[in-house]
């Protein structure tokens, strides 16, 4: 299929945000999944989440993302409170996120997961729909066309845009829920997991995507990853949680030397991680 | 055989139709559509209009069990309030044919609407039941609410009425029910090109990544109960229009069956599927009555058997297509159709 | 109209004979939903199907009691068994809703075969109940109801005990908490499965039995399935002590309504209770609060 695409509009891109997590605390019954846990994503910065397994670092990108409540603590966007805004409202104001468990619309084409990534950015209502006549016909019109532009050609997924998304091999399935994400136009961008379950050439290629966004795009990016090489390699700033609590924070250097850090990797015995340890330390 | 079609613009792309083929079998529908009374009987105009106004009613609860996921068990009775509303104001103050049927929908989407908010708290299959209970609810309201619903005895119809043009026989019904039903099914099939559409999938395929994207799924959710019921309430206007009486026992909760095993063995959330399901379900009880009418030498009393069989062959259609093919007639139609595209280089 | 005392203490008694039979058939749905996570909505069809089972074999074949009824179960639990085999177990791996649409085309399906081999009519089940009407102080219980509550409860009290000692419960438990966890401790899990639909078509059949003594058989009183449904979702799907309680009390509920607003209102009552409980407490009186995880 051949689709001419237009380059002609300039692209929409969102400023960055910032976002500053402070004492965070979260509570499972009796288990402290999180404990006043701070955290800070520096506009236009990658930063990484990273900690043992059970450390906390899914329960607080739920609670960023607005899924948990949080006991105490609160979330600020580029300054902005955001601690009591529902979930969905949160996609409005530029949080973008991706799931450990790749959470794609698996009947649907790539094309449709990605387009309605833009779902909240758009106006048209039933009415509209019914008919798919002036504004409902001119807004996908324009939505396909920058989608087609800023996402589709950005992340090379132009040869698969019509197959369901079921049918696509893993890696690639990641990489549609990034574009997805990033068809929400976000400010700042949350990725869990990114290359979990990846092979070396697939890490790469979305290693190379998410440098690709911060340059092109300029926004935020956090990333939670167990793939110690690739967190290195391309965080400006590193977190690391562990018992729900904060033990290091700073550049991929200052982390790598931190005596907490290498006990608490060390520390989890029998955990896959020992061997990204070795790449710590 | 037909290679992929280059297309120009991300309008053709996105059009209804594809190709020209599509545009060439749509058309040939339409005049089919229109040349259909010419050469059919009473008996097969009395069938098109039915098959028609079951199109409407399982496009309806196609949006919302196949495309939203929320299984609806009481779809029959929202068809019922729309029986009763046209019954209730042609009757009461003979307004025109066009407003009572505006009316069956819109009082229909407006309890769809109320049945829904129970997703405020639950989901899936609780929804489901709450539904069934909603149905069991609205049985007792047609019963015994007399002044409005006529209770046990129920309501007559009028002729329905367009420009003093009188509609009492499935042949000028037709003339009513075959715009309608076009028209409906165009715009579901539309409502699934915009984010609208896009958004009640979503629902269905996996609720939370909905919500990340901004989604209300309660408002959605809400929304496609009330498109549902529209859709029914409409085709329940049709069908007073088409039978003339309406009765607590018109729409039985074994109707609310029917329409799920439209849905199903058409194909759950594709509008052709929902199609197929409807005329193909419809068109059972008739095949049975002819067979059994083929019998009748062999076995005199075969149609004693009818109404058992047709259960029988309802309920093993839902759980046949189910576990075989799943997705449905329109699952078949489309492995057809890709045979032929690729006719004759690969078989 | 004053509303006497006796009548109320009769009304109720009655009540809680019907919300026995009740509870007795939640409690093959609860077993069900526990080991499968099926919302069966047959379970009323499954119910009439072994009622119809025990008139054939009573009043067609003319078998004396202590035959019928044992053919009856082994004939329900044969049947109970080739549903799962040939309808639920293709579709375990399948969403929950499937198999619950499947479900719902086995009602059709049942109360189709019921209409063809017996048709529409209804029926009388052949007495085999005392006939003796039983007063309690001074209010007067119908034999076949009173007979009936004290089988149900025999019955149940026999289930609670077997399910809370016996290996198989056990494993009924563990399929129903985790599967891959059982089948890796070398729990046979289709077979609990299996076991699961069998032994609640028995019970199933047991209560249809029972009802049909009380009220007579048609392949309309899948409809009592309705209430049951009602009574598993107030109880909690999963749980055999909430259907035991939810069962007297709709049963109840709905005899006092019948008694004294009209029959019509029956169905009314429980199912706006229903909805209330829907809404307010979805997971029942007793039923466990899954919280969910992303």
């Amino acid at each position: 299929m051949a689709v001419s695409p237009s380059h002609s509009a300039a692209p929409v891109r969102p400023p960055a945000a910032a976002l500053d997590v402070d004492g965070l605390s979260l509570q499972f019954g009796g288990v402290k999944a999180l404990d006043g846990v701070s955290l800070n994503v520096a506009a236009g910065s990658i930063t990484a989440l990273i900690g043992p397994n059970g450390a906390g670092k899914t329960s607080a990108f739920n609670a960023i993302s607005g899924f948990y409540k949080p006991k105490t603590g609160t979330v600020k966007l580029d300054g902005e409170d955001i601690t009591h805004v529902p979930a969905r409202e949160r996609a409005k104001l530029g949080l973008a996120r991706t799931f450990q468990n790749i959470a794609l619309f698996r009947g649907m084409t790539v094309l449709d997961n990605i387009k309605l990534g833009r779902h909240a950015h758009l106006n048209t209502n039933v009415f509209d729909a019914f008919l798919y006549w002036g504004r409902a016909k001119r807004e996908e019109m324009e939505l396909r066309a920058e989608i087609e532009r800023d996402v589709i050609d950005f992340l090379e997924l132009d040869h698969i845009r019509n197959v369901p998304v079921a049918i696509l091999p893993y890696g690639l399935q990641k990489k549609v829920e990034l574009a997805r994400a990033l068809a929400m136009r976000p400010r700042i961008l949350m990725l869990d997991e990114p290359v979990a379950g990846m092979n070396r050439e697939e890490t790469e290629d979305m290693a190379r995507a998410i440098l690709d966004v911060r340059e092109e795009w300029g926004i935020s990016v956090l990333l939670v990853e167990h793939d110690m090489g690739m967190v290195m390699d391309i965080s400006d700033h590193v977190c690391v949680l562990n018992f729900g609590r904060r033990i290091a924070a700073g550049t991929p250097a200052e982390v790598r030397a931190n005596p907490d850090v290498i006990k608490a990797y060390l520390g989890s015995s029998g955990d896959p991680h020992k061997a990204a340890v070795e790449e710590v330390a | 055989m037909r290679i992929a079609t280059a297309k120009e613009s991300y309008a053709a792309d996105e059009g209804l139709f594809k190709t020209d083929t599509q545009r060439v079998w749509f058309g040939l529908l339409i005049a089919g559509l229109l040349v259909y009374p010419l050469g059919a009987s009473n008996y097969w105009m009395f069938l098109a209009v039915l098959v028609m106004i079951n199109i409407i009613s399982t496009t309806g609860l196609n949006v919302l069990t196949g495309y939203t996921g929320q299984v609806s068990l009481g779809h029959a009775a929202f068809m019922a309030v729309g029986a009763y509303t046209v019954a209730f104001f042609d009757g009461r103050f003979g307004t025109p044919v066009l407003l009572n049927l505006v009316l069956a929908g819109t009082v229909a989407a407006g309890i769809g609407y109320l049945v829904g908010l129970p997703s405020l708290r639950i989901k899936g299959l609780y929804l489901a039941i709450a539904t069934l209970a909603a149905a069991v609810i609205l049985g007792f309201i047609f019963l015994n609410w007399t002044p409005v619903t006529g209770g046990l005895r129920g309501l007559n119809v009028p002729t329905a009425r367009i420009l003093g043009i009188e509609m009492a026989t499935p042949d000028r019904l037709y003339w009513l029910v075959m715009p309608i039903c076009v028209v409906m099914v165009l715009a579901a099939k539309n409502l699934f090109r915009t984010r609208v559409g896009r958004a009640f999938i979503a629902i269905r395929d996996r609720d939370i990544s909905a919500e990340i994207i901004g989604i209300s799924l309660l408002r959605y959710k809400l929304m496609s109960f009330a498109i549902s019921s529209f859709y029914a309430g409409v085709a329940g206007g049709l069908w007073a229009y088409l039978f003339r009486v309406v009765t607590p026992e018109s729409f039985p909760a074994l109707a609310s069956i029917f329409f799920l095993a439209a849905v199903i063995v058409g194909g759950a959330g594709t509008i052709i599927g929902g199609i197929f399901g409807a005329i193909f379900m419809t068109m059972v009880p008739e095949y049975l009555k002819l067979v059994a009418t083929a019998l009748v030498p062999w076995f005199p009393d075969a149609s004693i058997y009818l109404a058992p069989v047709r259960n029988i062959i309802f309920g093993a259609l839902i759980v046949g297509f189910l576990i075989f093919e799943p997705m449905g007639l329109a699952e078949v139609w489309r492995r057809v159709r890709r045979f032929f595209a690729l006719w004759p280089f690969r078989t | 109209m004053a509303v006497e005392f006796i009548d109320v203490v009769e009304t109720s008694l009655a009540g809680l004979g019907t919300g026995a039979l009740m509870a007795l058939t939640g409690v093959a749905f609860v077993i069900i939903y526990k080991a499968t996570k099926v919302i069966n909505l047959a379970i009323g069809e499954m119910l009439m199907i072994g009622a119809f089972v025990f008139y054939g074999f009573s009043a067609g074949l003319s078998l004396p009691i202590w035959a019928s009824v044992p053919l009856t179960l082994v004939v329900a639990a044969i049947i109970g068994g080739v549903i799962e085999r040939t309808m639920i177990r293709p579709l375990m791996k399948d969403n929950p809703v499937s198999v619950f649409m499947v479900t719902i085309g086995l009602t059709s399906i049942l109360i189709g075969v019921v209409e063809l081999i017996w048709s529409a009519e209804p029926r009388r089940l052949p007495e085999f109940l005392p006939s003796q009407p039983i007063i309690i102080a001074d209010a007067f219980i119908p034999s076949k109801t009173f007979y009936s509550f004290l089988i149900a409860a025999a019955v149940m009290a026999v289930l609670i005990t077997v399910f809370a000692f016996w290996r198989g419960g056990i494993a009924l438990r563990a399929t129903a908490t985790d599967r891959a966890a059982a089948s890796s401790v070398g729990i046979d899990v289709p077979g609990v499965f299996s076991f699961s639909w069998m032994l609640a078509a028995v019970v199933a059949a047991l209560a249809g039995i029972l009802v049909g003594s009380v009220g007579g058989i048609s392949s309309a009183m899948g409809l009592f399935g309705l209430s049951v449904f009602v009574v598993v979702i107030v109880g909690g799907l999963d749980s055999i002590a909430g259907a035991l309680v939810a069962g007297l009390f709709i049963g109840w509920l709905e005899a006092m309504v019948g008694r004294f607003l009209g029959g019509e209102f029956k169905l009314l009552a429980t199912f706006s209770i229903l909805l209330v409980v829907l809404v307010v407490r979805p997971y029942g009186l007793f039923g466990t609060h899954e919280i969910e995880r992303l």
